[in-house]
């Protein structure tokens, strides 16, 4: 199941996985309000409604209990919640389940079938789940399959977020997050704390951070006035991007180290120029299915840019610590794995020679984990049962209505990253460029044609953009790439709410109008 | 419940091979038995992370009982088989595919290995008749774009563009071959240009073409220029910084700049397959 997810465009070379395994006689179900690149290799396309995952994840759950397909032996014996799980989605028959996403029942049914019989099955999804302001309930939704069926922690099944980055998992392994030290040791645990403080000679508060979002509500608060973004570019990447923009002007102090002179390294009143991580620079970076592997610097980096670890060197030392001096990428790998017991068996070189290794790896006789909760099927189970979660199907908080009745929705191209930092220095032959895509019944509702220049307008915002036909797209659904800031400025018209458990805003889901504003005259 | 599950162990098979016993598990082709025994075989259309199309018969071998030469890339081991592969008409076989193809295709640019073989065992394409006088797929290059250059009069018809393009990895099915005989021919639907094609870029077709008849615009441009130095170049081995599949990269570097990517085909996550990004986005890297 893929559920929220363009592998075909965003994670191609996982998609060949995939590719291989239908060759071999697996079966597709692709999940997405757009018949996607992905959805052309599917047995199945469901094109529900932006916003009606869990609504989705429940009917196909009612349908799972109903049709008797539950793993009795897992559930019982693994998990817990299942009686009140059970009433709490006795609402969500077919008939109504259909009503609300707009998927036909029979197509329900049949994924409902297809997952719990199958010996082994993946759930698998990106950032079509996560970024709503519902990202950590459509998660708990789709954890509620596997636990219904025993699809999870057994080789073969399981559940997938697949990374957008290539050291978005690295990031939270290193402790790149509010509340959680290198290995995901709790920052607010002083025995663990103490571990830290000991092997790094200092003190430091067990208080927990912000995350991203939180951080722009202090700075709207003046509580948080200065700060140092390190290879990130949130003046193009924020939702309601001119207010994450003013935000970051109204800063007492900006520093930005980054590779690029990006939007927000314009705003900065310092700027630390960067070597580049993957070719510039030694070090790992962390995969999506926690793969630890090396980056190796190939070329020296340009002008005035730096190390990364020899700037925070500096800087540390300039702020009163004592001499760290510059260490090798390879002494830093080892003070983690001193620190971190899940990294404690990846050596320099067996990451080397083994191809990255797989956390966790406790020692170096452990040839690291290919799957995680296996614990799930010891009997009896070692550790906490997995609990089923009661989620409500909230929709979309940006409201379609009669000012703005199409829903925008975004996502990636085949050939461009993110806001184009990296990617608009190449030329590619298959650019499509900013345009904003338009069903065949909308655009002609609307009188407008590919090419048409028109003015998109949501209740925070309005630029202008290119129209684009996309013949697969369903009546009443618009679609973008968020690749051309400098072009088209998606991120002022998307809505900053967001997800209070996650931090992360529903980029998903605008709802937008569509003028023409001039005419074009077609060759 | 933490144990990943293997296969149940093959049983070995006995065959001999140039007068030596070799045991290889039941479905190991002739040429995963040479390898094992450290036997070097000539191949144009085999790729470890391709499926064998047998169409360059550079690979075959006498096997004992059969009338013709069986191409060892794709033949099974069978029990007690006897195997030759350095025979005499092992070896004329062999030159006269090399003289063959050398004598309609330039073949200068291809993998050393390749030059090596057609030396090894004296291929002398002008036994074809004199240059100038006999047929060529001699064409203009086609320079299209900014990434890709086709370079048709150095392709041997060797399909492992098509496989990776199609079935093997990509299933973009952009290429096939058009027309027949001696007018067969590496296509695009309709001889588009490739922009125009169903060609998504992932240059994976480049990634497995033996003659440098598919060559990256980089590689093509500094060949123009005399400045292509392969022996100066080091690879250096990294990961790709776009999304977090984790491929690993090959950086193939000259005078401190970037000029060719490719991935190792043993890599457990890329089969030596990448994308457009991986493949191309490194130009940042390099104003």
């Amino acid at each position: 199941m893929l559920w929220g997810s363009n592998a075909r465009a965003a994670h191609p070379i996982f998609f060949h996985h995939l590719l291989k395994g239908i060759k071999n006689g697996a079966r597709m179900w692709v999940i997405d309000p757009r018949r996607t690149a992905s959805a052309k290799f599917a047995d199945a396309w469901l094109g529900l409604s932006v916003g009606t995952d869990i609504a989705l994840a429940n009917g196909v759950a009612r349908q799972i209990i109903h049709a008797g397909l539950v793993n009795e032996e897992f559930v019982e014996q693994a998990t817990e919640g299942f009686e009140a799980f059970a009433a709490f989605v006795e609402p969500w028959t077919l008939e109504y389940t259909a009503e609300v996403t707009g998927v036909p029942a029979e197509a329900i049914a049949d994924l409902a079938h297809g997952y719990a019989k199958a010996a082994t099955a993946q759930l698998l999804w990106t950032l079509g789940i996560t970024e709503h302001h519902t990202g950590v309930d459509n998660v708990l939704a789709l954890s509620n399959l596997s636990l219904l069926t025993g699809h999870v922690g057994r080789w073969g099944s399981g559940l997938v977020p697949l990374r957008g980055q290539n050291n978005v998992q690295g990031g939270g392994d290193m402790g790149a997050l509010p509340n959680k030290l290198p290995g995901f040791q709790d920052v607010d645990n002083d025995a663990l704390r103490k571990k830290f403080e000991e092997a790094w000679g200092t003190t430091f508060t067990g208080q927990v951070g912000l995350n991203l979002t939180e951080m722009f509500e202090a700075m709207a608060t003046r509580e948080l006035r200065a700060v140092w973004v390190v290879g990130e570019n949130p003046a193009d990447s924020e939702a309601d991007a001119k207010h994450a923009r003013a935000m970051l002007e109204g800063l007492d102090v900006l520093v930005v180290q980054d590779v690029f002179m990006t939007r927000t390294a314009q705003l900065a009143d310092v700027v630390f120029p960067a070597a580049l991580g993957w070719a510039e620079s030694d070090g790992t970076v962390t995969s999506s299915e926690r793969r630890v592997q090396r980056t190796r610097a190939a070329i020296s980096p340009p002008g005035q840019a730096r190390q990364e670890i020899d700037i925070i060197a500096d800087l540390a030392q300039r702020m009163g610590a004592a001499d760290w001096g510059y260490p090798t990428a390879e002494e830093l790998w080892d003070e983690l794995r001193a620190l971190s017991p899940m990294h404690g068996g990846m050596s320099w070189q067996r990451l080397a020679d083994e191809g990255g290794l797989q956390w966790p790896c406790p020692d170096e006789d452990h040839p690291g984990s290919r799957f995680l909760h296996g614990r799930l099927w010891e009997r009896p189970i070692s550790g906490r049962r997995a609990p089923f979660s009661c989620v409500e199907h909230r929709p979309p908080i940006d409201a379609l209505s009669e000012e703005f009745p199409l829903r925008l929705t975004t996502g990636r191209a085949l050939d461009s990253f993110n806001t184009g930092v990296q990617t608009e220095s190449f030329n590619s032959p298959i650019r499509s460029g900013e345009a904003l895509e338009l069903s065949a019944s909308d655009a002609l509702h609307l009188g407008v044609q590919a090419g048409d220049r028109v003015q998109v307008s949501s209740r925070r915002g309005s630029i202008q953009m290119t129209i684009s036909i996309d013949a697969t797209l369903q009546t009443g659904l618009a679609f973008t790439t968020y690749h051309f800031p400098e072009l088209a400025d998606i991120n002022q018209l998307v809505s900053d709410a967001y997800d209070k458990k996650s931090g992360t805003a529903e980029f998903k889901a605008t709802a937008i109008r569509v003028e023409k504003i001039a005419e074009t005259t077609h060759a | 419940m933490n144990e990943t599950p293997v296969n149940a162990p093959r049983p070995l098979v006995s065959c001999t091979i140039d007068g030596q016993e070799v045991r290889v598990p039941e479905g190991s082709t002739i040429l995963d038995a040479c390898t094992k025994e450290g036997i070097d075989t000539p191949t144009l259309c085999w790729a470890a992370n391709l499926t064998p199309v047998n169409v360059c018969r550079v690979c075959v071998v006498e096997v004992e009982g059969s009338r013709i030469l069986v191409p060892s890339c794709s033949r099974p081991v069978e029990e007690n088989m006897v195997v030759a592969t350095d025979s005499e008409r092992v070896r004329t076989s062999r030159r006269m595919v090399y003289e063959l193809l050398a004598s309609s295709v330039e073949m200068d640019r291809s993998e050393p290995e390749v030059l090596a073989w057609m030396e090894h065992y004296g291929a002398d394409p002008d036994r074809m008749g004199p240059v100038g006088e006999r047929a060529t797929v001699a064409q203009p290059v086609k320079v299209e774009d900014d990434l890709y250059v086709r370079d048709y009069e150095r392709c041997i018809l060797c399909y492992k563009c098509v496989e990776a393009c199609g079935d093997d990895a990509q299933q973009t099915f952009a290429i096939a071959t058009a027309g027949r005989g001696f007018d067969a021919h590496i296509s695009t639907e309709f001889d588009k240009t490739l922009p125009d094609s169903a060609c998504v870029y992932c240059g994976n077709c480049i990634g497995v073409c033996p003659t440098g008849a598919l060559v990256f615009k980089t590689e093509h441009d500094m060949r123009q220029e005399g400045t292509w130095d392969q022996a100066s170049q080091e690879v250096t081995t990294t990961v790709c910084s776009f999304c977090g599949v984790g491929c690993n990269l090959e950086l193939h570097v000259q005078d401190d700049r970037i000029v060719k990517v490719t991935s190792p085909a043993d890599h457990s996550v890329t089969s030596g397959h990448l994308c457009i990004k991986g493949r191309f986005g490194w130009q940042h890297a390099q104003p």
